[in-house]
């Protein structure tokens, strides 16, 4: 029997009063996944997270943890899972190493032999025996790190880990991430550090306004956002108009290293020969994918976010927006 | 986080079945962030002030024995245990239910304010367990203030003026060692509607989610207890509420004792602690948090 997703949650909705924080959520993260949670600030990423770790109620929906509903089982549905939501908070007049025994001591005790290694991991040793109050902000995230690998989690919760680091500070982060991912710890990662997230996430969801409007590969995604060709030539000037001329090819254009242009990979081909017949020799051909955050801002900005026709999206899906139209 | 690499076991190596923690662990821990906050002693330094206080300005006012319209007050000089007696009496009305609320109003709120709530309530401990070491800590604050007092009171008392017999509000004679247990069983008796102070400053707490609300609530509400046993034409009410429960040690220090008045005062006090603390669980279990 194959075990349970880390994360599925289904039609999750929040709503305060008049305001609807979270529209009809579906989640999908699988065991092993680095997957990002994205969206501009009040998207309902917070809300959702907060949802997920049974902090809040959900109007509408549910949300389960390895198949177990933190709002209907609480801390048994938490086992496993780690993490926190915005800012990590301790008690600023408790040692960071009081802080994590007493977490350790709310995880059952077994955690304590623990804080040691886990001070060692986030480079606070030195520190350990400060009161919190005076650690910087930076500190505290990383004693937040420190908090949720106290418990072993096979699924880390961090939302925006990397705010409020330096420049070395954030690389370790990634590179903690990078590893816990390699030991088998599924996360998910909500951040607005979008080079991050296109750099660790091998699978991602993008909510705009409460809804999701794209959950799958993060490598579809950017293949499906844009094929993206860059060509270096013998003679620019006469591969241009054999690009504009050639079905398929979208807005061709001279650029400062050679020329640029769209179109679907088996166009690529016939280009080519297009391009022999005509004289031109191929220097360089070379698939440039859209960057996350060009994606993001396509999908998340303007009418098209809105109407869903920013990007065709193939294996991943404007899951909400299809759900309700059918419903 | 240079020693990542030599940290193989970040991950588990199979299912981990986390042992949930006790409610007791999750109390003790209560009681260790109390003790850790420097208001908290801002509470137990009047519970203890305030008896030197009056023992040293007795002194010097040099009172001798006079009828001044109380027993205690009248033998104040003749035996050190009419001091905590006094203490309480004076203290139970305002100060002690004030201290109570200092800590029972605080209790919840603080944490959702400063966001540390959503901390413990992502660890192994259910909302029903950290609900009940919350209350139970802030009801262990109460009465330690309240012992605090007497064990002050009585101290400095006897210190001044001797560990003597004492005569009871019935005029009767009981031996210092008597007199002694007695004073320390009024206290206790006293916790009765204390605790029921406490239940209602938790349930401000929890409601509210800001401690000044909250223990401003507390303390007004007992204040308007007081004003509504005032009013003339309510007097039928008056046995039922909350502040009048607060002399209910007082059959104590009779004899025969009275057990008439504590009897009364437990059923009238558990009106009050009972429903409180089942709204505040209500809402402590219901609650989003999201604070800090």
């Amino acid at each position: 029997m194959s075990e349970s997703p880390p994360v599925r949650a289904r039609g999750l909705v929040k709503r305060y009063k008049e305001v609807l924080a979270v529209d009809h959520i579906d989640l999908n993260v699988h065991a092993g996944d680095v997957y990002g949670f994205l969206g501009p600030n009040g998207a309902g990423k917070t809300t959702t997270l907060r949802m997920a770790l049974g902090l809040i109620m959900p109007t509408e929906g549910t949300v389960e943890l390895f198949g177990r509903d933190p709002i209907r089982e609480g801390a048994r549905a938490l086992q496993g899972v780690a993490g926190f939501v915005e800012a990590p908070k301790f008690y600023p007049y408790l040692s960071a190493r009081k802080n994590l025994e007493l977490l350790g001591a709310l995880d059952g005790g077994r955690a304590q032999a623990r804080i040691p290694e886990v001070l060692e991991i986030v480079e606070l040793s030195p520190r350990a025996e400060h009161r919190v109050g005076g650690y910087s902000h930076g500190m505290r995230q990383r004693l937040g790190i420190a908090a949720a690998l106290l418990r072993r989690p096979r699924l880390l919760i961090l939302d925006e880990p990397a705010t409020g680091l330096d420049p070395a500070g954030m690389r370790d982060m990634r590179e903690l991430i990078r590893r816990l991912a390699n030991q088998g710890i599924t996360v998910l990662l909500s951040s607005h550090q979008l080079p991050e997230v296109q750099e660790l996430c091998d699978r991602v969801a993008i909510v705009d306004r409460g809804r999701v409007v794209y959950e799958g590969a993060l490598a579809d995604l950017r293949r499906q956002g844009g094929a993206g060709y860059r060509l270096r030539s013998t003679d620019d000037a006469r591969a241009l108009p054999v690009l504009r001329a050639q079905p398929g090819v979208e807005h061709a254009a001279t650029g400062e290293h050679g020329l640029s242009f769209q179109a679907q990979e088996a166009d690529v081909g016939a280009l080519s020969i297009a391009l022999g017949a005509a004289g031109v020799g191929i220097l360089a051909l070379t698939p440039e994918l859209a960057t996350l955050e060009d994606l993001f801002f396509r999908l998340t900005e303007g009418a098209g976010a809105a109407s869903g026709d920013a990007i065709p999206v193939g294996n991943g899906h404007r899951a909400q927006e299809q759900a309700h139209e059918h419903a | 986080m240079s020693t990542l690499e030599a940290s193989p076991t970040l991950a588990p190596t199979g299912v981990v079945h986390v042992r949930r923690p006790s409610t007791l662990t999750a109390y003790r821990w209560e009681l260790r962030k109390l003790v850790s906050q420097k208001r908290t002693y801002l509470g137990l330094g009047l519970a203890a002030i305030l008896p030197i206080i009056f023992v040293i300005t007795q002194n010097l006012r040099n009172v001798h024995g006079r009828d001044q319209g109380n027993i205690f007050i009248s033998h104040i000089t003749q035996s050190g245990l009419a001091t905590p007696v006094l203490i309480l009496l004076f203290l139970s009305v305002f100060m002690l239910p004030l201290i109570a609320a200092l800590v029972a109003g605080d209790i919840v709120a603080a944490e959702d304010g400063s966001g540390t709530l959503k901390t413990i309530l992502t660890r192994s401990v259910d909302r029903g367990q950290v609900f009940a070491a919350k209350t139970l800590a802030a009801m262990t604050y109460g009465a330690i203030a309240v012992f605090l007092s007497a064990i002050v009171a009585t101290v400095a008392g006897v210190a001044s003026w001797g560990f003597n017999h004492v005569i009871t509000f019935s005029g009767s004679v009981v031996s210092a060692p008597e007199g002694l247990l007695l004073v320390f069983a009024a206290n206790a008796v006293y916790l009765i509607p204390l605790l029921s102070v406490v239940c209602i400053g938790v349930l401000l707490s929890t409601a509210t989610r800001n401690s000044a609300a909250a223990v401003v609530g507390t303390v007004g509400f007992t204040i308007l207890l007081f004003i509504v046993s005032g009013i003339p034409g309510l007097e039928s009410v008056k046995p039922y509420l909350l502040t009048e429960q607060y002399e209910n040690w007082h059959g104590l220090l009779r004899t025969p004792t009275d057990w008439a008045p504590i009897g009364h005062s437990a059923w009238v006090c558990a009106l009050y602690a009972v429903p409180a603390l089942f709204a505040a669980y209500l809402v402590f279990l219901r609650r989003d948090v999201a604070g800090g």
